[in-house]
């Protein structure tokens, strides 16, 4: 009987310790929001973290993107040349990157190289008190800290996952026309044929969007929240990696399921 | 000096990013080419629509003129009403045919319009008179097989 109420316990406890750290996620969110003034006031700010965040991804971007549209294009190309359709290789690559593995596998990607980063600062900063500090000399760390990392993620990631897509299509393009010899302009006119701005590619962005917005909120909290002390950050940093990417797969399928639904 | 550093790579950046976007849009995506922007609608009675779609790509002579605006089953006579978009670039006699045919053996439908003669043009609201249904395999079949039964006899 003892153990049972044991069990129910630790059930609750999890339960409403899930629930109350979703509620100061949220509240966070707001707080970036409120405090997002200055974050464009003082656009150096956001600038140098576009730079951390952004500008330092690009080569894992570009690298992973031109290896992933070279597999799409032989994986295809081998599938398709069964039925005899092989210059349809150009319409597979740039759907699946545009509609799916752009956004999804950018965000997965930022969430290890950017989230880990951010998560790990700002916990060493609270660990270290720079925080408090900040607020003891009446600066608002949300605002001066947080909020410019919030803004340089959302501003990031959508133009991350079009420098994706782009270059995967390259690399599809590489490995289809240059190595296999599928015709040129069946490659693009397939593609341009099937492909609809406004249905995959204005999708493919806001999707992406979507995920920034998720990814750094996610990052900014687990810092936020984290114990201060080097275990507590070091947690923090992988409940970031795993939370962002179980979010970001889970989004996907909702607003995949909206997209082609509605 | 870091300032001006930050600030040409975020520029360079942001331009890759530009760039990718507008290369997604115009070689990889149709917004070029078929732009449908000004269109004027009309609607078409089909006994059988088969598989076609809204969206579906509306020809005429082969060049996509217009896009499926919607379809919707009538109940009171028990047959597809289908409302087509066409370009306002383009205009079609009164008597212009509405077919339902099929992009390649397994491909989408599409509605392909063949002009008549009229002298009067169609405009919004209008309806075709003349369509032709799409071909519905399975009917298509069992007819032959019919005829061969009936042959054999």
């Amino acid at each position: 009987m003892k153990s049972l109420i044991n069990f129910f316990e630790k059930v609750g406890f999890s339960v409403t310790s899930r629930i109350h750290r979703l509620g100061t996620a949220t509240r966070l969110f707001f707080l970036i929001l409120l405090a997002s003034g200055e974050s464009f006031k003082r656009f150096q700010l956001t600038m140098k973290e576009i730079y951390f965040t952004g500008v330092m991804s690009l080569v894992i971007i570009i690298v992973s993107a031109f290896f992933v549209g070279m597999v799409l294009g032989l994986q295809g190309y081998y599938t398709l040349q069964k039925y005899g359709s092989s210059e349809a290789i150009g319409v597979l690559v740039a759907l699946a990157l545009v509609r799916e593995l752009g956004p999804v596998v950018t965000a997965l990607l930022f969430a290890g190289r950017a989230g880990t980063a951010i998560t790990a600062e700002i916990g060493l900063m609270k660990a270290t008190e720079q925080l408090s500090a900040m607020e003891m000399m009446a600066v608002n760390p949300v605002g001066r800290i947080i909020a410019p990392r919030f803004w340089a993620g959302v501003i990031a990631m959508p133009i991350l996952a079009a420098i994706f897509s782009m270059v995967g299509i390259l690399g599809g393009y590489v490995v289809a026309v240059i190595v296999i010899g599928v015709d040129e302009g069946a490659f693009w006119s397939q593609m341009q044929a099937n492909v609809d701005f406004r249905y995959d590619i204005v999708n493919g962005v806001i999707k992406s969007l979507v995920f920034g917005v998720a990814c750094t909120i996610i990052a900014l909290f687990e810092g936020y929240d984290a114990p201060p002390t080097a275990e507590g950050v070091s947690r923090a940093t992988t409940r970031t990696v795993v939370t962002s990417s179980l979010v970001i797969l889970g989004l996907d399928f909702i607003l995949t399921s909206f997209m082609i639904g509605g | 000096m870091d300032k001006i550093k930050f600030d040409a790579w975020v520029g360079i950046f942001v331009a890759i990013g530009v760039i990718s976007l507008l290369g997604l849009a115009m070689k990889v995506g149709n917004l070029t080419s078929n732009d449908i922007r000004e269109t004027y609608s009309v609607i078409a009675h089909f006994e059988n629509i088969g598989g076609l779609k809204p969206r579906a790509p509306v020809k005429g002579a082969g060049v996509v003129v217009g896009r499926v605006k919607s379809i919707i089953f009538d109940t009171e006579a028990y047959h597809a009403i289908v409302k087509i978009d066409i370009d306002k670039r383009y205009v079609f006699p009164k008597d212009t045919f509405a077919n339902i045919y099929t992009a390649g053996l397994l491909g989408e439908q599409y509605i392909g319009l063949e002009a008549g003669g009229d002298m009067k043009n169609l405009s919004e609201g209008d309806r075709i008179t003349q369509t032709q249904d799409a071909v519905v395999l399975e009917k298509l079949i069992s007819q032959f097989l019919y005829t061969k039964a009936s042959e054999e006899d």
